[in-house]
């Protein structure tokens, strides 16, 4: 078991800036910075509780309908965040929309399965999970941070407003879906300059 | 009766699955580097979306609602994709080799593809179409699809070899590049109620 299995999907092979994987959800619903935190947790709950599943049952699962049964393993999992989201915050329900049960075919979550989870022990998934769940929580965190503030010219959480507002005349566009496009690609040519990832 | 011109109209330019729903996006940046391989990819997810669209309908209305099981229509809906796409890729692989060696490496991509699954959660979840309109939606979804992935590949076959700095070379200039699609998009918005 080993540290680096966490905070390698931090930085060096970050799921969505690093790799460029699930990028529907990355750029869909960062409009704002409170519907990225809602996706984070629906995210996170998903990737590390299925895949741990996955990883328990390695075993038992026949090789060659692996990737159906991961499939039906993750769509369970994102049923009861569904559901879970559903009853409690109905409104980040409404926000999500179709994007919340799309995460059973993010390309991170799958992607995670076949290449680690399927392979490898619990420990070592958990932690693999959990680093990716950080590495995509902080890139649609830093991208809808980035698109709100530009768009609306404040960052609001849960009512408080985080960042106060400085820009008289904010440009919309950016909260628009050629704004995200426009972030992706200009963070991606950053890090690319400063060899980050 | 809905407008089912007007369901094309919207699902090609207004609300292009690629440009303004986000959606499919994986394969749009990951199969855009070569025009031949974009109309092979945008030809597969048209057909797929057109027949899922209709199976996911028909297992919606006949199967999960009379049952009252709607909240797993996720699981099945993703089933049935899942099914069909190996069953046409077996199918094409004993009746054309030439298509199966064309056609084949796409068909496994689109079944984790979101535009499908994606598509037809808004047939039955958002829009609630009828039958026709379903399927209509779902032809309709894969064209602009093709739309986009089309003039994307395009763009990008000239932008290798332009002139760009080297940080925006590959993907960081393909976003930029898809900006500018989607900020042309956003000229199409309100055409059709």
């Amino acid at each position: 078991m080993k540290v680096q299995e966490f905070t390698k999907g931090i930085l060096k092979r970050n799921p969505v800036l690093g790799l460029v994987l699930g990028l529907c959800p990355v750029l869909a619903i960062t409009t704002r910075v409170e519907n990225a935190l809602g996706m984070s947790v629906a995210f996170t709950f998903v990737i590390v509780l299925s895949n741990l599943l996955i990883s328990l049952l390695k075993r038992f699962i026949p090789r060659d309908v692996r990737i159906p049964t991961f499939i039906v393993i993750i769509a369970s999992f994102v049923t009861i965040v569904e559901m879970l989201i559903h009853g409690y915050s109905p409104s980040l329900y409404e926000q999500l929309g179709i994007f919340l049960p799309l995460i059973t075919v993010n390309c991170i979550v799958l992607g995670r399965a076949e290449a680690f989870a399927s392979k490898r022990p619990v420990p070592e998934t958990l932690l693999d999970t959990l680093g990716m769940s950080v590495g995509f929580s902080l890139s649609i965190l830093v991208i809808s941070f980035l698109r709100e503030f530009f768009g609306t010219g404040k960052v609001l959480v849960f009512g408080h407003q985080v960042v106060p507002g400085l820009l008289s005349s904010p440009a919309t566009g950016m909260i628009l879906p050629p704004g995200a496009f426009l972030v992706m690609g200009i963070l991606l040519a950053l890090l690319k300059k400063a060899r980050v990832i | 009766m809905e407008n089912l011109l007007g369901i094309v109209i919207a699902a090609i330019f207004i609300n292009n699955i690629v440009l303004t729903k986000f959606l499919g996006l994986c394969s749009f940046f990951g199969i855009s580097t070569r025009v031949k391989t974009a109309v092979m990819m945008g030809m597969a997810v048209t057909f797929v979306a057109t027949c899922s669209s209709l199976i996911t309908w028909l297992v919606h209305r006949y199967f999960l609602v009379p049952f009252h099981i709607e909240y797993m229509r996720i699981v099945a809906f993703i089933l049935v994709i899942a099914s069909f796409v190996q069953l046409v890729e077996i199918t094409i692989r004993k009746l054309s080799p030439p298509l199966y060696r064309a056609f084949g490496i796409y068909l496994p991509l689109i079944t984790v593809n979101c535009a499908i699954l994606g598509v037809t959660l808004i047939n039955v979840d958002v829009e609630r179409y009828s039958f026709p309109a379903a399927v209509v939606n779902g032809f309709a979804t894969g064209l602009g699809y093709s739309l986009a992935i089309l003039m994307m590949s395009g763009m990008r076959e000239r932008l290798e070899i332009s002139d760009a700095p080297s940080s925006f070379r590959g993907l960081p200039l393909a976003f930029l590049t898809a900006a500018l699609l989607a900020l042309a998009f956003q000229g199409f918005s309100g055409m059709v109620e």
